[in-house]
């Protein structure tokens, strides 16, 4: 287990979440994708901290990350709810009104 | 020790990636939520490894509780089951797959070829203390931050999620005799 090792796997979980972030088109599915990534940053941070310099700095790095993911929940549900009420459907592809 | 070590992490690793991917895999919409919270389960139980016990039990607890969350959403505002129907419900598959595989080879590339410095001071004897500490103490503008940040986006969802009321339809103070409605209702509307 070296710093290579974890920061390997993180950087294909990371990149797991990325293409469920971009190819889903529901809502949640899309929320998913985006924990995935994130998921693979707090490994990556945890990594981080451990091999270069385990100071406090890293763990409250890691609580910042995971208060961004919590945010993301909740304002995501907010959106499917709101795009549900509205078009009766959570599919992206219904929402482009703003689309160039 | 160390193999132990190295054999649980590869195990985790693995499994980790392998339900990561199983959550745009499967047609059941809970379990893509079960095999994400598994995924975020072996990600806590890694940083547990690198005696990151708080957070990682913090991850645990929660992406599981979320993932909950998560699924009764789903099932909510599908209105059918996909495992029975499959269908598909994803665009742009091909420039999506190409852009995670050239991302996972950059950040891969740069984690093995960069010369990461040794190791930087120890860790503190009980590590939750020391965060403790630290977000009570030196560390006290991100816990200033994310307090507000997260009451502001319980204000928010709440806004965006609820329907229109009569004050959106009616006025703040109620007095508007005909309903400000995006369209008429009624009869010859």
């Amino acid at each position: 287990m070296t710093l290579q090792a974890v920061l390997v796997v993180a950087a294909a979980i990371f990149a797991v979440g990325l293409y469920g972030a971009l190819s889903q088109q529901v809502v949640v599915m899309i929320m998913m994708g985006l924990e995935l990534m994130l998921n693979g940053v707090i490994l990556a941070i945890g990594a981080f901290w451990w091999f270069l310099s385990p100071a406090p700095d890293g763990q409250v790095l890691v609580l910042v990350v995971i208060t961004a993911m919590t945010v993301e929940m909740a304002m995501g549900f907010g959106v499917a709810t709101l795009m549900h009420r509205s078009r009766g459907s959570d599919m992206t592809d219904s929402a482009t009104d703003l689309s160039g | 020790m160390s193999v132990v070590i190295d054999v649980l992490f590869w195990f985790l690793a693995a499994a980790a990636i392998f339900f990561g991917i199983l959550v745009f895999k499967v047609d059941s919409m809970a379990r893509a939520t079960y095999a994400l919270a598994i995924s975020f389960v072996a990600v806590g139980v890694m940083l547990m490894i690198v005696n990151l016990e708080f957070v990682g039990i913090i991850t645990i607890f929660m992406m599981v509780m979320e993932m909950a969350i998560m699924g009764i959403y789903m099932v909510m505002f599908m209105g059918m089951n996909p495992a029975l129907m499959p269908m598909s419900m994803v665009h742009n598959r091909r420039w999506s797959g190409a852009l995670a595989i050239g991302t996972f080879i950059v950040l891969a590339a740069g984690a093995v070829l960069i010369p990461w410095p040794a190791r930087d001071g120890v860790p503190a004897l009980d590590l939750t203390v020391s965060l403790g500490r630290a977000l009570m103490g030196p560390k006290i503008l991100a816990m200033l931050t994310i307090s507000p940040a997260l009451f502001a986006t319980i204000v928010a969802a709440l806004v965006i999620a609820n329907p229109r009321g009569r004050y959106d339809r009616r006025g703040d103070d109620l007095k508007k005799r005909t309903p400000a409605d995006p369209t008429r209702g009624g009869i010859g509307r």
